[in-house]
């Protein structure tokens, strides 16, 4: 009897998560899949059936990449000394997807950086203040982000720095979530080893670099993949911050292929696979890290 | 371990030094713009200029139809996907929990994707396929004989802000569930077993054993997804842009709207420091609520 009744529950249990599986995982196979389809193949008469499976319903085609593809620019341009230096000319849309590789990698490594530093003096260092900075880092977490966007881009564009790539990255940088668990990893680390550090006479950044780097590595790995994807996929501060077309990142730049022409599907689709499959990869490869990351910043101490 | 004023001081001086360049973006470009905003809600700041008003836009906020729409639509965002997020990251992970270590990562791994393509790629696919002529849905509904014509599920007061709320639950459960399936391995499994051989039920087991020390998870769980379904915006602005008739338009979006379509900066800060005060409350409120619960 109760038996009977365990195994019904777990295959109950088992067809439920199948199915919510699938609905997780079809948008993204509509994505891929629409992406490649050729554009009567996209819409679908009344009648007909959907074409639903890759070689036998869909014959794939490139005509929506090469689409996206078509119109360029420069890969970047810089003024230095009075001097103009242009990048190779790319596509437009490897452009946007350039731009989001350098937001995300300038964010997670100035996080790094930043929150390392903080999270091991708060962990490991008594000092006056401490308490406040602390409690401010906390309650600022608490506070809804996007209420700032605002007096943000009013700030930006003071200092000169809207429609530039660091009009994202400051404030994800300057977001307290990494301080929190770089501190909450610095922890781990035994007072005992750095009282011997200072013994053997190392100075701060000495102990800092050669004792607590490598016991906090694995917080590095948590934090720079978590960095990286919530930079990636800032949206709302990217879409008030960046307006010019050539500082759009890809996101972005889905978005306006969507408001230009929101029935061009197979567009559209190229460019959220674009955007969707590289984060993807990124994210499979570097998974440990990432649950990690979520754990380790939730347990609030 | 005390210590003497002058090591004190020492630790001081070199513990900000180390603070330095988190300090520099965290006041920079957090507490400086948090400040604005308030000081910058007290004003009529628009794309002409900008005098001291003081209350007025608090006042001027409550008698505006649209923005007390927006509220409601907030408040019924929180109050659907808060529980139904919070059950179903919970039973998810319960399930999976017990799985083999490669069948637990792929259904994480699954359940976490919406959350890593972010909400553009996500909303460009659902808003394809809720389409009244070219979606999936209403092709297989009307090809099964349910509709005998397309549906316009996001243009129709009455679905389009459960569409909403759908997409916002498969961008809302995979934080949730990694952190559920991490707290109860944290369970401490002796007295699992203890209590099985003991005859307990499974419901006993969960409720007895389980629940309260996943109590902590529990709350974590609440306040973040309290918080981010308060912020809902990009899901909307992608899907709907807050309407039909501001049926999906939210404080958030609506803040968006006022701000960079309206340049109305002083009204739009006004919203934002309501809809930050409205957080703080709920958020102060679940942590008493579910505290008081675990004392008792």
């Amino acid at each position: 009897m109760t038996n009977d009744r365990k195994r019904s529950y777990v295959i109950f249990s088992i067809v439920l998560l199948v199915v919510l599986a699938i609905l997780f995982l079809f948008p993204l196979y509509w994505i891929v899949t629409g992406s490649v389809k050729a554009k009567a193949d996209i819409l679908i008469k009344a009648g007909e059936s959907v074409r639903w499976l890759p070689f036998t319903d869909i014959s794939p085609t490139g005509e929506n990449y090469a689409k996206l593809m078509k119109s360029t620019t420069e890969l970047f341009t810089l003024n230095a000394f009075g001097y103009k230096i242009t990048g190779p000319e790319i596509p437009m849309a490897m452009r946007w997807l350039f731009n989001s590789v350098f937001i995300s990698v300038m964010a997670m490594l100035l996080s790094c950086i930043t929150a390392s530093l903080a999270g091991y003096v708060l962990a490991k260092k008594r000092f006056y203040g401490r308490a406040f900075i602390f409690t401010l880092f906390v309650c600022a977490m608490a506070l809804p982000k996007q209420v700032i966007l605002i007096p943000l881009l009013s700030l930006a564009s003071t200092i000169g720095i809207a429609n530039s790539p660091w009009a994202v990255i400051c404030p994800v940088v300057g977001w307290p979530f990494g301080v929190f668990l770089m501190k909450q990893f610095s922890e781990t680390i035994p007072t005992e080893m750095l009282e011997a550090a200072r013994i053997d006479g190392a100075g701060e950044a000495r102990t800092f670099w050669s004792v607590v780097m490598p016991l906090i590595k694995p917080g590095f790995g948590a934090l720079a993949i978590f960095t990286f994807i919530n930079a990636w996929n800032e949206y709302p501060l990217q879409l008030v911050m960046l307006t010019e077309q050539e500082q759009k990142t890809i996101a972005l730049g889905i978005a306006a292929l969507q408001s230009s022409d929101s029935t061009d599907y197979g567009l559209i689709m190229a460019g959220a696979a674009l955007a969707a499959v590289p984060i993807i990869i990124i994210f499979l490869i570097f998974q440990k890290y990432f649950t990690q990351g979520i754990t380790m910043g939730a347990v609030k101490g | 371990m005390s210590q003497s004023p002058v090591l004190r001081r020492r630790e001081t001086v070199v513990s900000y030094l180390f603070l330095l360049p988190a300090l520099f973006f965290f006041v920079g470009f957090v507490v400086t713009p948090m400040a604005m905003g308030i000081v910058t809600s007290f004003t009529d700041a628009h794309m002409g200029g900008s005098k001291f008003v003081f209350l007025d836009n608090y006042i001027k906020l409550f008698q505006d139809p649209v923005f007390l729409k927006s509220m409601l639509n907030t408040v019924i965002i929180v109050v659907v996907a808060v529980p139904v997020v919070t059950v179903f990251s919970l039973w998810v992970g319960s399930a999976i929990y017990e799985m083999r270590a490669s069948a637990r990562s792929f259904f994480r791994c699954v359940f976490y994707l919406p959350v890593v393509t972010g909400s553009v790629a996500v909303v460009v696919v659902w808003r394809w396929m809720f389409h009244t002529y070219n979606g999936l849905f209403n092709h297989v509904l009307v090809g099964a004989g349910i509709l005998d014509k397309g549906f316009p599920f996001l243009g129709d007061t009455r679905t389009a802000l459960a569409c909403v709320i759908l997409i916002l639950f498969t961008t809302s459960i995979g934080q949730p569930i990694v952190l559920y399936v991490a707290a109860l391995g944290n369970v401490d499994s002796s007295m699992v077993e203890a209590a099985s051989v003991d005859g307990a039920t499974r419901m006993q087991i969960f409720w007895k054993i389980k629940w309260p020390s996943i109590m902590p998870t529990t709350l974590y769980v609440v306040v973040i997804t309290t918080i981010n379904s308060f912020q809902c915006f990009a899901l909307i602005q992608l899907l709907t842009s807050g309407g039909p008739d501001y049926a999906t338009s939210t404080v958030m979006y609506y803040l968006y709207d006022t701000a960079f379509k309206q340049y109305q900066y002083g009204y739009a800060d006004a919203m934002g420091v309501i809809l930050a005060i409205v957080i703080a409350l709920f958020s102060a409120l679940q942590f008493k609520v579910m505290n008081g619960g675990t004392t008792e």
